[in-house]
């Protein structure tokens, strides 16, 4: 009992992480939007993402019987602590990466937390019931501009291309299942990542095919962010993110 | 005819009986001073957000149930109720936000949609059968999928050419 206590505060944490990770790299896109509208949109899913956090974080603190704060755990624990997927924390590289890795993600968290909605934990269903709606949206935004991308200039092909042959690589851990991750789905709680993996191949091949794109399969499938071992990029992520928590402690605004 | 608000959606029904039925109608009409702080005269009641107000050891505790995930109204939403039921004398109170039942626009009263349409908001529609709300055209187009907060997106009118908001369906 107190071990799947245990697992399910590392399962919110890690959900957490990813949203948070994912939310700070959208967010980059503020004011540097390739035009206004876009400018919004981006920075509205970041705000989504940053939602989705604290409803994770939040029922983890309460799990954990309140000992931290959601914002200590976002702004207090360092590169080694967060367990976020590696996917979300890579930077935003230029807008084809950033939308090609949204729509991968899109997809996923589309079927995932379709899934997640099931969970015998009423609350981990009620934030489910909640993000998914917010990742349907998502995807009807993203899905159009892969089409556009890969249908554009030679130009935009050619970036679309780059950003799926670096995506390749970090799309695998998406479906890779911890040995604790398994014992609280078998539980009802999580969601079996692995078993979501043909589905999203199927799909996200299907969907680059009718623009003449294609997604290699990759064999090599870079992994470790669950355990906390991340790219060189997260460093730099959360020195950014936690500069002024780190330099005024309690700050508030 | 478009000028027309669509009938009472279930969900707001039921919300409509159950605050009949509440023992705290005075509570409940001093909360009706609360507005969303991003729509201008458009009631937390009206909006849909307002989910029950219950009594417990003198404690009065109110609950929300947040409409985006990420939406930064929520905070200043909880500080206007305590501070409006504290003008009417009610020191102890406490605001509980929900994310179950999840807030859908079909909360929405008819009259929170009318108010919306009033400001030269489009109300929420299922299919997302957008009319503009300055000349109840429907040929209309999207212009960004996101708006000027979290629950709106830009539409414009192709006969009058009014860019406006529209409340997404949600």
């Amino acid at each position: 009992m107190k071990d799947n206590q245990q697992n399910l505060i590392r399962f919110l944490i890690g959900l957490g992480d990813d949203s948070v990770a994912l939310s700070h790299r959208l967010s980059e896109w503020c004011s540097n939007g390739p035009y206004l509208e876009e400018d919004i949109a981006l920075s509205n899913i970041a705000l989504d993402y940053i939602g989705r956090a604290r409803m994770f974080y939040q029922y983890a603190v309460k799990l954990e019987g309140n000992k931290r704060t959601e914002d200590d755990i976002a702004y207090l624990r360092n590169e080694r602590e967060y367990t976020n997927l590696l996917i979300h924390e890579l930077p935003i590289n230029d807008f084809a990466f950033t939308m090609v890795r949204q729509y991968f993600l899109d997809v996923y968290y589309c079927e995932y937390l379709k899934l997640l909605c099931d969970s015998s934990d009423d609350q981990v269903s009620a934030i489910a019931n909640k993000a998914v709606k917010e990742s349907r949206y998502h995807l009807k935004r993203s899905q159009p501009w892969i089409t556009q991308l890969a249908e554009g200039t030679s130009e935009s092909k050619e970036r679309m291309q780059l950003a799926l042959d670096e995506l390749e690589n970090f799309v695998g851990e998406l479906f890779l299942m911890e040995d604790w991750e398994k014992t609280l789905a078998e539980s009802g709680v999580a969601v079996d990542r692995k078993s979501l993996e043909a589905n999203w191949n199927k799909e996200v091949q299907a969907f680059l095919e009718k623009s003449e794109m294609s997604f290699p399969d990759s064999k090599l499938q870079i992994r470790g962010g669950r355990n906390g071992i991340h790219t060189e990029h997260l460093g730099h992520l959360l020195s950014e993110m936690q500069y002024l928590q780190r330099s005024m402690p309690g700050l508030e605004w | 005819m478009t000028n027309l608000i669509s009938i009472v959606s279930p969900e707001f029904a039921s919300r409509k009986a159950y605050r009949v039925s509440s023992t705290h109608s005075d509570i409940w009409n001093i909360l009706d001073k609360v507005f969303d702080p991003e729509l201008p005269g458009l009631t937390i009641w009206d909006l849909g957000i307002l989910q029950d107000v219950k009594e417990k050891n003198d404690v009065l505790l109110i609950t929300v149930t947040p409409t985006y995930s990420g939406c930064p109204a929520v905070d200043s939403i909880i500080t206007d109720i305590k501070t409006e039921l504290a003008k009417c004398g009610y020191k102890k109170v406490e605001v509980e936000v929900t994310l179950s039942p999840a807030w859908t626009t079909e909360m929405m009263s008819p009259a929170g949609k009318a108010h919306l349409k009033s400001i030269q908001i489009a109300p929420p529609e299922k299919n997302d059968d957008v009319s503009c709300p300055v000349c109840e055209s429907n040929n209309t187009k999207l212009l960004s999928q996101f708006g000027s907060t979290a629950c709106k997106s830009l539409y414009q009118c192709n006969d009058c050419f009014e860019a406006f908001d529209y409340f997404k369906h949600f």
